[in-house]
């Protein structure tokens, strides 16, 4: 087996795009995400790689869409403030059919907000923040081996269906030292890049990557196009956890750190004898809907904490359909719940 | 006998969408002809910007990325970085360079990317029907400034090639027109040069070509042209700003 190493969850992603063979990485300082860029700034020579720190979000946004158009595996990371920048940027990606893999280290907002913890970004990546029917991928890990694994994934889903894809976590999974198991070999697909800009060495058509389509029937058929392929995502790549979940009386669902929490929760319920369960979307987009339409009438009521307002619980509200009653439970600014917290929540739900 | 009017190889053959008497397409021509002379169609990639200019891709026979407005100089940079050996070109308005890439060119020039940009100040918004640029001229009359423009509500006109010439990076700077043939010749050679500096990796290059907008400076080709001389040349001075004795 690979090697082990104790490791910041913010250097394991740019580690992990290294080993799979990410070959330029672009971005502009931001906490709590920063420490992706010293990595790269530190390790892309040895794999030959470009490293720019740009001049704002929006620049690297467009490097990441010209390395793409020219084949290359790219990334960048910020976080909330500096991915509202690049809204403009990943819908060009979308548009022109890029892959790309794109990190966001959540803080609070809005505004400036502050630089902990928090979800609220939910929205923005998976409803889409820029302008346009498009959508990206988007994974959102809860440990430092998920981050690892994720990582490496993204850079192949991108590839693969020529997307977009997101890695989100936040501060806590950034900064969090953890154990990681590395591979001793990636595995990496290898995807068919012949409309990359390359020059046409004047043996072939150009290629030509754009997004604009003025005629409408012809930007119809693209963006129809689009959907299939989203459509094909929904159906192939959408991953989820489910623990706990068999004969629960309350599942709640929480994605990223948070999920952590809850399974401290689930423990401490079953000592009072109340049996939970967590549904864990890994894949925000595509939203993991058939884990809950599975598990819909099991429990007396579904319960989703986040932290923010109240963002994913209306993706499980349409999941769930109207067949179970979903509550929500949620800090933000950087607050974090505590367990006591969500039991107490739970026990409401179940006196009802 | 010559033949005068040969269409380049790098050029289709294709009718161009612009106005009777838009100097865009000269300019495109004179890159075309530049690109078959050096050989390099073969490995040349352009980028497109946002304005009148959009869909050059349609006339260039290279490789060609289309960029959101103002950022052809990221994704060129993008681009270049991915593959060194290829010769890479942004073609940009000034309100896309001007005004909202003012960020990017100035920082794609900083970095000393291995890039040439070729830039169309026709003193105006083309596209979006004649709105004021930060290239218009004091009193030039356009729809966002109906009274012509004025110093104290809209600054000075931004000498663009004056600013870049500042910064280290940027090793080949020059300002042509397309007025006249003597001046379309010079041009030619400018943008010639600019991309013999990039191949030669001496950093970045621009050129700056003072261009015409009949239909929104409301004028006929003609008086278009002449107003480029009578007005623009003396806020604009053409000429080289750097790099002129550069080897190549
Ligand atoms: C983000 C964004 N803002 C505004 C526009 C609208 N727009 C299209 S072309 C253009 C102006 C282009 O003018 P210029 O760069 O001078 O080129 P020209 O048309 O004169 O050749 C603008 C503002 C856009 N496409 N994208
Ligand atoms: S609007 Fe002006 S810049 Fe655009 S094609 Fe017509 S003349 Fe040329």
């Amino acid at each position: 087996m690979g090697k082990k190493l104790l490791m910041k969850g913010n250097e394991v992603i740019a580690e992990a795009a290294l080993r799979a063979g990410c070959k330029c990485y672009f971005g502009y300082p931001i906490t709590p995400q920063t420490e992706i860029a010293h990595y790269f700034a530190k390790k892309m020579p040895e794999y030959g790689g470009t490293f720019i720190q740009a001049e704002s979000e929006v620049a690297a946004i467009n490097m990441v869409y010209g390395a793409a158009s020219a084949g290359a595996r790219v990334m960048t990371s910020s976080s909330s403030p500096g991915i509202s920048l690049k809204q403009e940027g990943i819908s060009y990606i979308a548009g022109a059919e890029l892959p790309a893999v794109i990190v966001n280290i959540v803080r609070c907002g809005p505004g400036l907000g502050g630089i902990l913890p928090a979800q609220g970004d939910y929205f923005q990546a998976v409803k889409g923040g820029g302008h346009g029917d498009y959508k990206m991928v988007v994974l959102a890990p809860s440990s430092v081996q998920e981050l690892y694994e994720l990582t490496v994934e993204a850079f192949n889903i991108a590839d693969k269906y020529r997307i977009a894809c997101m890695i989100m976590g936040d501060g806590i999974l950034g900064q969090m030292m953890e154990t990681v198991e590395f591979k001793d070999k990636e595995e990496i697909i290898s995807a068919d890049k012949s409309w990359a800009l390359t020059g046409t060495k004047m043996e072939r058509e150009q290629n030509v990557i754009t997004s604009i389509y003025i005629d409408p029937e012809v930007l119809e058929s693209h963006n129809l196009k689009l959907q299939r392929k989203y459509k094909l995502i929904e159906e192939n790549e959408n991953r989820v956890e489910i623990f706990n979940c068999e004969e629960a009386d309350v599942i709640i669902t929480a994605f990223g750190t948070v999920a952590r929490i809850i399974k401290n929760v689930i423990k401490m319920a079953e000592k009072e004898g109340i049996k939970i369960g967590l549904i864990r979307p890994i894949t925000l987009w595509p939203f993991p809907n058939e884990a809950f339409e599975k598990y819909a009438t099991v429990p007396k009521a579904f319960l989703s904490v986040e932290l923010n307002a109240g963002q994913m619980v209306e993706d499980v509200r349409l999941a769930i359909n109207g067949k179970n009653k979903v509550f929500f439970h949620g800090r933000m600014g950087g607050m974090i719940p505590t367990q006591n917290e969500i039991l107490d929540k739970v026990k409401e739900i179940l006196k009802g | 006998m010559k033949t005068v009017f040969k269409r380049p190889h790098a050029l289709k053959d294709k009718h161009m969408h612009y106005c009777p008497g838009c100097t865009h397409g000269i300019v495109h021509r004179l890159i075309a002809e530049v690109i078959d002379e050096l050989g390099i169609e073969g490995k040349t990639i352009g980028v497109a910007s946002v304005g009148c200019s959009y869909n050059n891709y349609e006339y260039f026979n290279c490789d060609m990325a289309q960029a959101a407005h103002g950022r052809a100089p990221a994704v060129a940079t993008g681009i270049k970085r991915v593959n060194p050996g290829n010769v890479v070109f942004t073609y940009q308005g000034d309100g896309d360079l001007a005004s909202i890439g003012t960020a990017e060119i100035v920082h794609a020039a900083m970095r000393g990317e291995k890039i040439t940009t070729i830039f169309i100040n026709n003193a105006i918004y083309g596209m979006t029907s004649g709105q004021m640029a930060p290239t218009t001229l004091i009193n030039q009359v356009t729809t966002t400034s109906p009274f012509g423009r004025k110093p104290e509500l809209h600054g000075y006109p931004l000498k663009v090639s004056e600013m870049l010439a500042t910064i280290e990076g940027a090793v080949f700077v020059e300002r042509v027109s397309t007025h006249d043939i003597k001046n379309i010749l010079n041009a030619k050679k400018a943008i010639k040069k600019a991309f013999q500096v990039q191949m030669a990796n001496l950093g970045f290059s621009i050129v700056e070509v003072l261009s015409s907008c009949p239909t929104n400076w409301g004028m006929n080709p003609v008086k278009a042209l002449a107003w480029i001389k009578e007005n623009m040349i003396p806020y604009y001075p053409i000429g080289n700003l750097k790099g002129k004795d550069l080897e190549v």
